[in-house]
């Protein structure tokens, strides 16, 4: 009962240090999985498109995946220098695979005889991806950003060990001067924000489904 | 008008898949290609819109060889429609048939105006109709919209793709009659693709049968069933449809073709019941399909048995029976590939009205009743004109 008074009055005393912290670690999460986003959906198009180096970039993106977060984040820190640039980089490798993925599987799923119809009636490749392909595959390419984002918030804590900044600092504060108090305080924003990402990117998801509900106005 | 000269097709993997194709296709008319599976009419169709390049040989429309125009400007000036509707469902019945006009960069309003003409050409109002998506229809009006979307932009020639092979057959029918009677107003050049000889029969204007790559005949669906050019058209034709149509069928009876099977005399949806059926509600039945006995088959369809109307009205008191209470078995059993006169001897020993016919699993596919029979008859012999 008094650790949680204490983390209250704590709060109450720091709130302007905890959202910079806060925003901070979104600052990351967002530009690093903005950029996997972009990147990612290209490379699950051309996936998609040259079926025989979607194993490769699979492969690379997985490899990516497998190096424990704090290693690759410590080898990209010998190339980028410590802070926020390392941070982002960070994240957006750890971004592509579910992205990559994702689009690859979203856009094979579209049903064969769409695509042949789309041909068979004159659209140019990019018609047929920008028009038929992508906004069908729209469902799972955002369930892989939900993915992606989720580990991404999780992943962001341990940017203080290559001097980024978030949510991490305040938890290793609190490792540093064994205070369980101000661990809680940095590990409770960090998980609220992971499961409000998910919340949200989740229903995102769900919207994209194209509605079967008869339109109310023209188009 | 469309021209195909000494067209051939051959894949990487050494398949020949067309050979010596030369085909004059007239403008305005229906063309159907039809053939057994395999036989390259889908291919052959492909060509004109250039998802298909012939390996060698020339394709000309109006004169134009198409093999030198760009494939995208080819196929926006040419309708198609495919056996899987292929519907976008991502978009509304509206958008789908405006997709051809927006890549041509029409104005909305003509567009507009077009999809509402074309919505009420076959029966579906457009204020209704307009901002459904595809997944809220049945299938047969999914491929009406199928169909005038590849209307839309007014093409010259339409391409499709055993376009109603996937329908049920009411919707088939339907579909069938709708675009015989479109193609009076529209008179467009319609490459029609299909397996079934009946369809080909009813909407073509020509067919042009192909085997293995090779067209075998072409002619007007009275040429071909009259003069069918070799063996594999007759029997592509079928026996039942080349008696029908024979000019004098007592100079040329059955005597070449054989004894007809089991499978041309039957009827395919004889009256059937399923073993728990309540003895008042099979009454019931009989009096509706003015029968006077139930086929009685499992949830497989397998045979079981029959139920005449004389043991279920000796039990129709007992609330409690069921027909499989009543149910007598089958002595005898015909298959479908067997001739018919086996079938027409046992009902003639035996006075059975008629027989059930099954397939190797026991499963009915029909049955081979005196009713069947009689009309076998008058197809064999109709009424010869001296009598009239």
């Amino acid at each position: 009962m008094q650790t949680i008074k204490d983390m209250i009055s704590y709060v109450q005393e720091n709130y302007d240090l905890l959202l910079l912290y806060t925003g901070q670690h979104l600052l990351m999460v967002v530009c690093g999985v903005f950029l996997a986003l972009i990147a990612g959906t290209l490379l699950g198009i051309v996936c998609a498109r040259y079926k025989k180096a979607a194993p490769f970039i699979l492969a690379l993106a997985n490899i990516i995946q497998i190096i424990p977060s704090l290693a690759l984040l410590a080898i990209l820190m010998v190339y980028f220098g410590l802070g926020f640039y390392t941070v982002v980089a960070g994240l957006f490798l750890y971004s592509l695979l579910p992205i990559i993925r994702n689009t690859y599987v979203g856009l094979d799923q579209v049903d064969k005889s769409l695509v042949e119809a789309g041909h068979g009636i004159g659209m140019t490749y990019l018609q047929l991806l920008l028009k038929v392909q992508l906004p069908l595959a729209m469902p799972f390419i955002m369930a892989g950003l939900r993915i992606a984002a989720v580990i991404a918030v999780g992943v962001a804590t341990i940017a203080p060990f290559v001097g980024g900044d978030g949510l991490g600092r305040e938890i290793f504060s609190g490792i540093n001067s064994r205070n369980d108090m101000r661990i809680f305080v940095g590990a409770i924003p960090a998980s609220l924000l992971a499961i409000i990402a998910d919340l949200i990117l989740g229903r995102m998801e769900r919207n994209m489904k194209y509605s079967t509900k008869p339109k109310t106005s023209q188009p | 008008m469309i021209r195909l000269e000494k067209v051939y097709k051959r894949y990487a993997d050494g398949f020949q898949a067309l050979t010596d194709i030369n085909l004059d296709l007239e403008a305005g008319k229906i063309h159907v290609f039809i053939g057994p599976s395999g036989c390259g009419k889908s291919t052959t169709m492909k060509l004109i819109n250039r998802l298909i390049t012939p390996s060698e040989g020339k394709i000309f429309i109006d004169g134009e060889d198409i093999t030198g125009v760009n494939p995208v400007q080819l196929r926006r000036k040419i309708g198609y429609v495919i056996q899987n509707i292929g519907l976008f469902p991502h978009m509304t019945i509206s958008e789908n048939v405006a997709v051809v006009p927006r890549l041509l960069k029409w104005d909305e309003d003509k567009i507009q105006n077009k999809v509402n003409e074309l919505l009420s050409l076959v029966n579906l109002p457009p204020e209704t109709y307009k901002n459904r998506y595809p997944g809220e229809l049945s299938g047969g009006q999914q491929q009406r919209v199928g169909v005038i979307r590849a209307l839309a932009a007014e093409p010259d020639i339409i391409l499709m793709d055993e376009p109603f092979s996937a329908l049920d057959p009411i919707s088939r029918e339907q579909l069938q009659d709708e675009l015989t009677n479109l193609q009076e107003n529209i008179q467009k050049t319609i490459i029609f693709v299909t397996h079934d000889m009946d369809e080909a029969i009813k909407i073509a204007d020509n067919i042009v049968l192909m085997k293995a790559g090779e067209v075998v005949q072409v002619g007007t669906p009275e040429q071909i069933l009259r003069h069918p050019a070799n063996d594999f058209v007759k029997e592509f034709i079928g026996k039942k449809r080349l008696v029908e149509h024979r000019e004098n069928p007592f100079l040329n009876s059955f005597d070449a073709e054989g004894v007809p099977s089991v499978k041309d005399v039957m009827i395919d949806k004889p009256v059937t019941a399923s073993p728990s059926r309540g003895l008042a509600s099979s009454l019931n039945l009989m009096e509706q399909r003015r029968v006077d006995s139930l086929i009685i088959v499992d949830k497989n369809r397998k045979l079981l048995g029959y139920a005449p109307i004389l043991n279920v009205l000796s039990e129709i008191s007992d609330e409690t029976k069921v027909l499989a209470d009543v149910m007598q078995s089958f002595k005898f059993a015909v298959k479908p590939d067997d001739p018919f006169t086996v079938a027409l001897e046992f009902m003639g020993q035996n006075n059975a009205p008629y027989v059930p016919v099954v397939n190797d699993a026991n499963v009915l596919v029909g049955a081979v009743t005196r009713g069947s029979i009689v009309r076998l008859m008058s197809e064999v012999y109709p009424v010869a004109e001296e009598v009239l």
